[in-house]
């Protein structure tokens, strides 16, 4: 029987396995310990690891993350919930400068091993201030880097990969995948007796011949579902690459999808402008130009702030029906 | 209940602290505060005849405050600061010839001339920089406070900033959560009177004095007079004491004067403040020449060992200069070393996926 466990239990066990591992790991953030978790992701790991490991902080993010930061030069390995990824806003300054600078200003004699994790998404009905996808800003600092994981399987991997890298790393999750299940492996289950997956890699989540659709984050489900549609009611193959890192890039996994399929559309919750589709469909003109038997397309978020309407945010977000449109539209 | 701290003015040569020094020792402090003095002299020189770019905010007339306060820090101790940084970095033991040559944008400089005059860093000195960002740092100074008591050494790190930075949200966030977690960090405000043009009286509200806003946290704080190193010392001491012993945050505010402007482009320094105000903390309050004088009033120094020691200072300055100017730039592939730990030491992460996105 395959163990099935929730998205958000899946970033428990990486976080307990990772204070197992190393006394450095410092799990932070607002109610994170004895609230369990806005989400209920550190449910229990307070009450395992006490006081210095699992540590609650005041509505205070420009403080405490950049006393996360200041701690990691010191060695401590924090990692850093934010209850949203949209309340980065009032940290900007501790991240960007600090965290992703630090290192370059001080000729590489400093660096920063922070994780920065939380949920960053739409389709939720808290409005535009709470609904922001800025993993498209965060991939544009060189010294930082970022992860979208789309499933439990991806998301325990990364995510201790990600505490053991030596660099910042901004980690988003989304409140939609937390309560979703998928198959992770019993430790005992794993030849290496763990699950790390390296930044960097890509992952095929369905094999096919005439589109690609690449995509990150919970983009990874919708087009997983549109390429049903399309094998169902059109007799069309989609594969569904999910960059699973934005920063560092699989571009390899990109190309040799592309060389494939001849057809490409980015798919991510993102606004258009500057979009993490913007930059792999400029990669993909450049590297593949001959290889396309059609533009290379994108699918995001509609162009406006998230709205609060329930019915009308369902429609700004990306949806199967819109990328089966778009796929159509060039198959 | 957070507290002033309290001291007697008249008994700062006599405070243990001070009351300990050697002859030598005191002979070391002023040849710090010196080499301060000559390598901001240098470094203003050099600026006006072309050998650097951007900023060049320069620290006479505070050498007091980083050499005294830096003199009593122990091998658990830590130092971070904002962009007036060279008196720091100085104290804390780097040489002028990676000063300069960070100055001159040089491969040879501390950041390997990726950060400039505002970004020195010496970690293996427990010096954390040099940062830009005015009150940037004041969470990383708690975060390294947050380190220390973490990985239970006994240790504090002084944080300083300028009177300019106490209005930014980043220092009073970092003020609760040093007090509400006991942390061992210690705010020095460098108050010079201006942020930038703008007088202290036009930017800031506050009662008695900027570091008495600690009360409001439950900091004790303390306020005093930064051009004698034996007051600066007797007083920082106590905070220092209180962050070893108790694990308490304090806010000690140091009264000091640039002579110089905000920075070298500061072409309204005479404007925003009178010529009269300048001299007069030149004749009465300059840390240097106070210290010179109470050590040739204790027959510790001659005024032939002064000018000697001064002397030396110029010439190491002028010295890291031609250092500088001899040193090579860096190479124009080493714009991306430094960017990612992993990709500088080829880890397998670091050679996992594309970091880098030209073309």
């Amino acid at each position: 029987m395959p163990r099935l466990i929730e998205y958000r239990d899946a970033i428990k066990e990486a976080l307990d396995e990772e204070l197992a591992r190393d006394p450095m790991v410092v799990v932070m953030g607002e109610e994170v310990a004895r609230y369990n978790g806005a989400y209920k992701v550190t449910k229990g790991l307070w009450e395992k690891w006490g006081d210095k490991r699992v540590v609650d902080t005041p509505i205070s993010e420009a403080g405490f993350i950049g006393m996360g930061v200041g701690a990691s030069m010191l060695g401590v390995r924090p990692v850093m919930e934010l209850m949203f990824w949209s309340f980065y806003t009032v940290a900007w300054d501790q991240i960007v400068n600090n965290a992703a600078m630090v290192r370059y200003m001080s000729g590489g004699k400093i660096n920063c091993p922070i994780v920065i994790r939380g949920p960053a998404n739409g389709g939720t009905n808290v409005g535009a201030t709470h609904s922001h996808t800025p993993e498209n800003i965060m991939a544009s600092f060189p010294g930082m880097k970022c992860v979208c994981p789309a499933t439990a399987y991806d998301v325990k991997g990364l995510l201790k990969a990600s505490i053991r890298d030596n660099d910042p790393v901004m980690f988003m999750e989304s409140t939609m995948l937390y309560g979703i299940k998928g198959e992770v492996p019993d430790n005992s289950e794993l030849p290496e007796g763990e699950l790390v997956i390296p930044l960097g890699v890509a992952d095929v989540k369905r094999q096919g011949t005439d589109i690609s659709l690449i995509c990150h984050g919970r983009a990874v489900l919708t087009c997983l579902e549109a390429a049903r549609i399309l094998e169902e009611d059109h007799g069309i193959q989609a594969e569904v690459v999910d960059l699973r890192s934005i920063r560092p890039l699989d571009e390899d996994a990109i190309m040799d999808s592309v060389r494939k399929t001849h057809r490409a559309i980015y798919v991510e919750e993102g606004k258009p402008f500057c979009g993490v589709g913007a930059q792999v469909s400029s990669m993909i003109m450049q590297q593949c130009f001959d290889d396309l038997d059609a533009p290379v397309l994108r699918v995001n978020s509609l162009d406006a702030p998230a709205i609060y309407s329930p019915p009308l945010e369902k429609l700004q977000l990306p949806t199967a029906d819109l990328v089966v449109d778009k796929a159509l539209s060039i198959c | 209940m957070a507290k002033k701290t309290s001291s007697s003015p008249q008994s700062h040569r006599d405070d243990p602290v001070n009351s300990s020094l050697s002859a030598q020792d005191k002979i070391e402090l002023f040849r710090k505060m010196v080499r301060i003095r000559r390598f901001e002299q240098a470094s203003l020189t050099k600026y006006q005849g072309g050998k650097m770019g951007g900023f060049l905010h320069l620290y006479i007339g505070q050498e007091a405050v980083a050499v005294g306060t830096m003199s009593l820090l122990g091998e658990n101790d830590h130092v971070i600061t904002a962009y007036r940084d060279h008196g720091h970095a100085l104290a804390a033991g780097m040489t002028m010839d990676e000063c300069m040559a960070e100055l001159y944008g040089k491969a040879t400089g501390c950041s390997s001339g990726k950060g400039g005059s505002m970004h020195y860093f010496a970690p293996d000195k427990r010096y954390w920089g040099g940062h830009g960002i005015v009150a940037g740092q004041t969470p990383l100074g708690l975060g390294l406070a947050y380190a220390l008591k973490y990985r239970g050494q006994k240790g504090a790190a002084l944080c300083y900033l300028g009177d300019g930075a106490v209005n930014q949200g980043a220092f009073h966030e970092s003020l609760n959560l040093a007090g509400l977690w006991d942390l061992p960090v210690i705010y020095v405000i460098e108050n010079n009177g201006y942020s930038m043009g703008t007088s202290q009286q036009r930017s800031s509200a506050y009662s008695g004095c900027l570091a008495q806003r600690a009360e409001a946290y439950g900091i004790d704080w303390d306020h005093f007079n930064g051009s004698d190193l034996y007051e600066v010392r007797a007083h920082t001491a106590k905070a220092l004491k209180r962050a070893h012993e108790e694990s308490r945050p304090s806010i000690i505010e140091i009264a000091t004067y640039r002579y110089e402007g905000h920075s070298v482009a500061d072409a309204m320094k005479t404007v925003y403040r009178t010529k009269e105000e300048i001299e007069r903390y030149q004749r009465e309050h300059d840390p240097v020449n106070v210290w010179r004088q109470h050590l040739i009033t204790e027959n510790v120094l001659s005024e032939t060992d002064a000018k000697a020691i001064e002397k030396a200072a110029q010439q190491e300055a002028e010295s890291a200069a031609v250092f500088a100017d001899n040193s090579p730039y860096p190479e124009p592939s080493t714009i991306f070393d430094h960017v990612y730990w992993e990709v500088d030491n080829q880890t397998t992460a670091g050679q996992t996926g594309r970091h880098f996105f030209n073309d």
